[in-house]
């Protein structure tokens, strides 16, 4: 079982991207990736608050919305739940933790509409469990875990790419006038998305699972 | 009456290239890059958002007076994810297909920044006719982009066209068999690669027509008012 859940937190690291394979939370990536502190900072606030969404939205549907026949309701329930627990979260940071919400607060407000947490908490109902069969859908440990690695993928994307970018940035003088700025950076970012893809199968066969 | 009417032009083609929210004010990247890789996607996925688009718009330029501006982004948020519900629902029961192959980012629209940034933007600023104008200008000019991107990585990637997946009649393989596609562009690098070369085209575009594109930091990003992070996204900045 252990080995199976060290799967699930990999295989959202490496082979399943967030960021650079399923294309989830693409605004903070070129928006936020331009320093490796503020990169840093927003990885930190997305891990935290996708495992605490996670935390929350699993049990809601599984123990409220299934039993009453609601599950039509996941989406709506769920940004609600991300609204809220994002204002919460804002709210705790700033009175009892000041230092903490100096350096992450800032990037809280930016989390609510980012589509990569909403994306954890909807696959987390959606995707077959790999450690139960008779699960209709992940167990909770999992989706804690999926939660964990797809926030840590997409601080591997970010820190990755600031460092590309910073030495991007010595080039976008040299390209034609139309391509510097946001395009290069796409293109920049296709280079570091194709890198990624070397990581297909590695995962299956070095834990000797096939998912 | 007539320079109402004129107004009322310029609202709606504000979307499909000046202010173009894919290209111009860089919102909804995540689906644009992500479903574009078969045509029928890509259209798809164009008319779902359309719809949620102008409906939203209109329910909430008609609540603009009710809803007070403390708590105004998650009223906007739950009145965007009743329609997304909606569509959902209609997509699974007439276009099942569709439903399968855009997967998550189907109940993703609810945070497709393009929604949510002219709700803040637009209709809650604007009489309940001009927002739906520009719901439909601006969902025209997502459908046409995303539309395109798919036409373009559907044909080079795997050179065929798909209107319908399954369907042979609405299924066209254009380029012949003995060409090999280039795979890499129906793959994730790919979506990157021509959303870039798409970008620099439009780019090009409005420097010819004499304009200068503006350098936009925060201008299109919806959080931008209760953001303290403010210059710190630096999307446009060189």
């Amino acid at each position: 079982m252990a080995l199976k859940l060290a799967f699930i937190f990999f295989s959202m690291i490496l082979v399943n991207n967030y960021v650079l394979v399923k294309f989830l939370g693409i605004c903070p990536f070129l928006g936020v990736s331009g320093k490796l502190n503020s990169a840093v900072g927003m990885s930190a606030a997305v891990i935290f608050v996708m495992v605490l969404a996670s935390a929350v939205t699993w049990p809601v549907y599984t123990y409220f919305l299934v039993p009453n026949g609601l599950e039509y309701l996941n989406n709506i329930g769920f940004i609600l739940i991300i609204a809220v627990l994002v204002q919460l979260v804002e709210i705790v940071l700033r009175k009892f933790i000041p230092p903490l919400y100096k350096s992450l607060g800032i990037y809280l407000p930016l989390i609510t509409t980012n589509c990569a947490v909403l994306a954890v908490t909807i696959l987390n109902i959606e995707t077959p469990s790999l450690v139960d069969p008779t699960a209709p859908y992940y167990t909770f440990p999992e989706a804690l875990l999926c939660a964990a690695g797809a926030g840590v993928g997409f601080g591997v994307a970010m820190v990755l790419f600031s460092g590309v970018r910073r030495t991007l940035d010595k080039a976008q003088s040299q390209v034609g006038k139309s391509f510097a700025g946001l395009p290069l950076t796409l293109v920049a970012a296709s280079i570091t998305s194709l890198s990624f893809m070397g990581f297909g199968g590695l995962l299956e066969n070095l834990f000797g699972i096939s998912a | 009456m007539n320079k109402k009417k004129v107004s009322n032009l310029k609202v709606f083609t504000n979307g499909f290239l000046k202010e173009n929210p894919v290209l111009r004010l860089v919102l909804g990247t995540c689906p644009t890059l992500a479903v574009t890789t078969v045509l029928f996607n890509g259209i798809g996925m164009g008319i779902a958002a359309t719809f949620v688009l102008i409906c939203s718009n209109v329910v909430i330029s008609a609540l603009r007076k009710v809803i007070p501006s403390q708590v105004r982004l998650p009223c906007f948020i739950v009145v965007i994810a009743s329609f997304v519900t909606l569509v959902q629902m209609l997509i699974k029961a007439y276009v099942p297909a569709l439903n399968e192959s855009l997967g998550v980012f189907l109940p993703l629209i609810t945070v497709n920044c393009i929604i949510l940034g002219r709700a803040e933007m637009f209709a809650s600023k604007n009489t309940v006719g001009a927002s739906a104008l520009d719901g439909l200008g601006m969902g025209l000019g997502f459908t046409i982009v995303i539309t395109l991107m798919s036409f373009v990585r559907e044909l080079l990637g795997s050179g065929t066209l798909t209107l319908m997946p399954g369907n042979d009649a609405l299924t066209f393989q254009i380029l012949p068999e003995a060409v090999a596609p280039m795979s890499i562009l129906a793959l994730p690098p790919g979506g990157f690669f021509v959303f870039g070369v798409f970008m620099a085209i439009a780019y090009f575009i409005e420097r010819r027509r004499g304009k200068d594109p503006e350098k936009e930091a925060c201008a299109g990003c919806p959080s931008a008012a209760g953001c303290a992070a403010k210059g710190a996204c630096e999307t446009n900045g060189a």
